[in-house]
């Protein structure tokens, strides 16, 4: 076996280590399937009838990508939490006194999370057709959508990543891995528009890579003129995970419980 | 060059910010020998650990298992060696066997293989009956009897254990004994970590002692029980008004002070194999003093760590 492939490997058989649990939290589960329909149905109950958006002449269009790229977004910080637990436990330990690939135990808790996810969007997406939400465009510009929310809601599980191997307790991991999602997700475009925020709001929630990822997916979610976001937000998860999977690599070859 | 030792320290030192974890330390366990690293809690045990198992680089000084640089070579390092850490590293989510499966396969030896050998180890340590249940529901004893599994799930060539015993419930202590001692048995080196004396004595061939980072003493359990200079006499007497009668009479006999215990014991260092005892008997019997009880005991571990050390390593006063 050379390196690449032995990398594949023991990725493999992290990935598999938490998969084959994911049927035995039943609490879990149903937790991870509530939420995003409760969410759902919240903002478009409450909300949806009192905000109009340009452009959108019903906001459930505009408000229903928001959340499903904010509950990707939050599904994130499922990294944090496993690796700081295999941390505590000293089961890094193990693992780095093993010979094995230094980047499989990420790659496969990254990997596994974005399985996750994607069971819980597609969860989320059939509440949304039973609340009313249609695409827009073509199929295919749905997959598309749905591959950029996606593919950020990875490129941050490395940052969770790092943030896991960083904390000291799996405590700690929850309140750090989960306490940037807030301002992330609510300064941007997601619920409602940013021109109608302060000034400088407005200013930082048009730079926030979560507004460019978010306004890519809707506008193909609704088949509208997409623009440069959707290149300029795979550029930001390429970037994050080029940068991320290297300091939390390192990171990792240097952890261990204490 | 001289014999090759399965695994070598030689004037390692480790700081985490101010504190001197390691202070150089040597330490030489031959092949299929059983080495206890005995100290009290913040010792360097665990630090020691960690540099052999390459999870930690020293700050100075080398490291080698099997002759090979643990810094230089680490994944050849890795081939060799089992960790079992202080905590219980499993997947508490898995079942028994999905954990020694997971890790066997890690190991790359091939689904079919590792099976199998998880299949003997979970026998070996009476775990068959509880293969297919989830850690979670683990007392600790079978926890640690897994934890050492899955170390051994590669047939390592040195295996190392820190604290293997400590958390645990005295019947548990006493079947992880043995599951040391079977190891022991099959040639495995073993380098085991403890804060308990007696558990040194009873596993261990060599002893190591170290505290503060630095080795201050090494030898065999009888060698290092010798260091406090021969036997204790313990007395016991029936009245307490007859103390100062009795230490007066006692001290000319011993070699060393006498030792208040309660109001009507006393303990003295006296030189083994002296015919002492029955001049004390006799001694007391002439002064009067009515003597309920006679005993003499060889130091144990724990006098040795105080004449060591100045002051006591007991693993019930240190927590954490
Ligand atoms: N990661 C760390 N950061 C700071 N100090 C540490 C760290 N690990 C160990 N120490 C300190 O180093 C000393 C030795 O610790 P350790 O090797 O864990 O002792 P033992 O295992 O014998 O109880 C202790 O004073 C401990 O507090
Ligand atoms: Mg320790």
């Amino acid at each position: 076996m050379n390196r690449l492939q032995a990398t594949l490997h023991d990725s493999f058989v992290e990935a598999e280590r938490h998969l084959r649990v994911i049927p035995r939290n039943i609490e879990l589960l149903i937790f991870a399937t509530i939420q995003p329909i409760m969410f759902l149905a919240l903002f478009a109950y409450v909300f949806g009838g009192s905000i109009s958006i340009p452009g959108f002449d019903n906001y459930d269009q505009f408000l229903m990508p928001g959340i499903f790229s904010q509950s990707l977004v939050f599904g994130s910080a499922f990294t944090s939490i496993g690796l700081a637990e295999d941390l505590s436990k000293g089961l890094v330990d193990r693992l780095r006194s093993l010979p094995m690939s230094r980047s499989a135990v990420i790659i496969g808790r990254t990997v596994s999370d974005l399985v996750r996810n994607l069971l819980t969007f597609g969860v989320m997406l059939v509440a949304s057709f039973l609340l009313g939400f249609r695409f827009g465009g073509s199929v295919t510009d749905a997959v598309l959508a749905t591959g950029l929310l996606v593919l950020f809601s990875y490129a941050l599980s490395w940052v969770q990543a790092l943030i896991g191997l960083a904390v000291s307790s799996v405590e700690a991991a929850n309140s750090a891995g989960f306490i940037w999602m807030f301002p992330l997700t609510f300064v941007s475009s997601a619920f409602v528009d940013p021109s109608t925020m302060p000034g400088w709001l407005e200013a930082v929630a048009n730079a926030n890579p979560f507004t460019v990822v978010t306004n890519a997916a809707r506008s193909l979610y609704n088949g509208l003129p997409v623009g440069n976001d959707a290149w300029l937000s795979l550029a930001w998860s390429v970037g994050l995970i080029a940068v991320f999977s290297m300091i939390a690599t390192r990171k990792f070859a240097r952890s261990t419980s204490s | 060059m001289t014999e090759r030792y399965a695994v070598q320290m030689q004037g390692v030192v480790k700081r985490f910010g101010d504190t001197l974890a390691l202070d150089g330390v040597d330490l030489a366990v031959p092949a299929g020998a059983v080495y206890g690293l005995l100290g009290p809690n913040g010792a360097g045990k665990t630090t020691s650990v960690k540099v052999l198992t390459t999870l930690i680089r020293p700050d100075a000084g080398t490291a080698t298992i099997d002759g090979i640089d643990v810094e230089k070579n680490p994944d050849d390092v890795r081939r060799r060696i089992g960790l079992t850490g202080q905590y219980a590293a499993v997947d508490e989510r898995l079942t028994a066997r999905e954990n020694l499966v997971y890790i066997g396969r890690l190991f790359h030896l091939g689904t079919a293989e590792a099976r199998l050998r998880a299949g003997e180890l979970l026998d070996r340590f009476d775990l068959a009956d509880s293969a297919d249940r989830v850690v979670k529901g683990f007392s600790g004893g079978m926890r640690r009897r897994l934890d050492i599994a899955m170390s051994l799930i590669a047939n390592p060539s040195v295996l190392f254990l820190d604290e293997p015993t400590t958390g645990l419930d005295p019947r548990s202590r006493l079947g992880m004994w043995d599951v040391i001692e079977d190891l022991a048995a099959d040639g495995t080196t073993v380098l085991l970590t403890t804060q308990y004396l007696e558990e040194a004595d009873r596993l261990a061939e060599q002893i190591v002692v170290i505290d503060q980072g630095r080795v201050i003493a090494e030898g065999t359990p009888d060698e290092l029980k010798s260091r406090t200079g021969g036997a204790l006499l313990q007395v016991s007497i029936a009245r307490a008004e007859n103390r100062e009668l009795a230490m007066s009479v006692l001290t000319p006999l011993c070699t060393g002070r006498v030792e208040v215990r309660d109001d009507r014991t006393f303990e003295a260092p006296i030189t083994a194999g002296d015919r002492v005892v029955p001049s004390v008997i006799r001694a007391l019997d002439d002064a009067g003093v009515d003597v309920l009880d006679v005993v003499v005991r060889r130091p144990s571990l724990d006098d040795v760590f105080l004449a060591l050390t100045g002051h006591v390593a007991s693993a019930e006063e240190a927590t954490s």
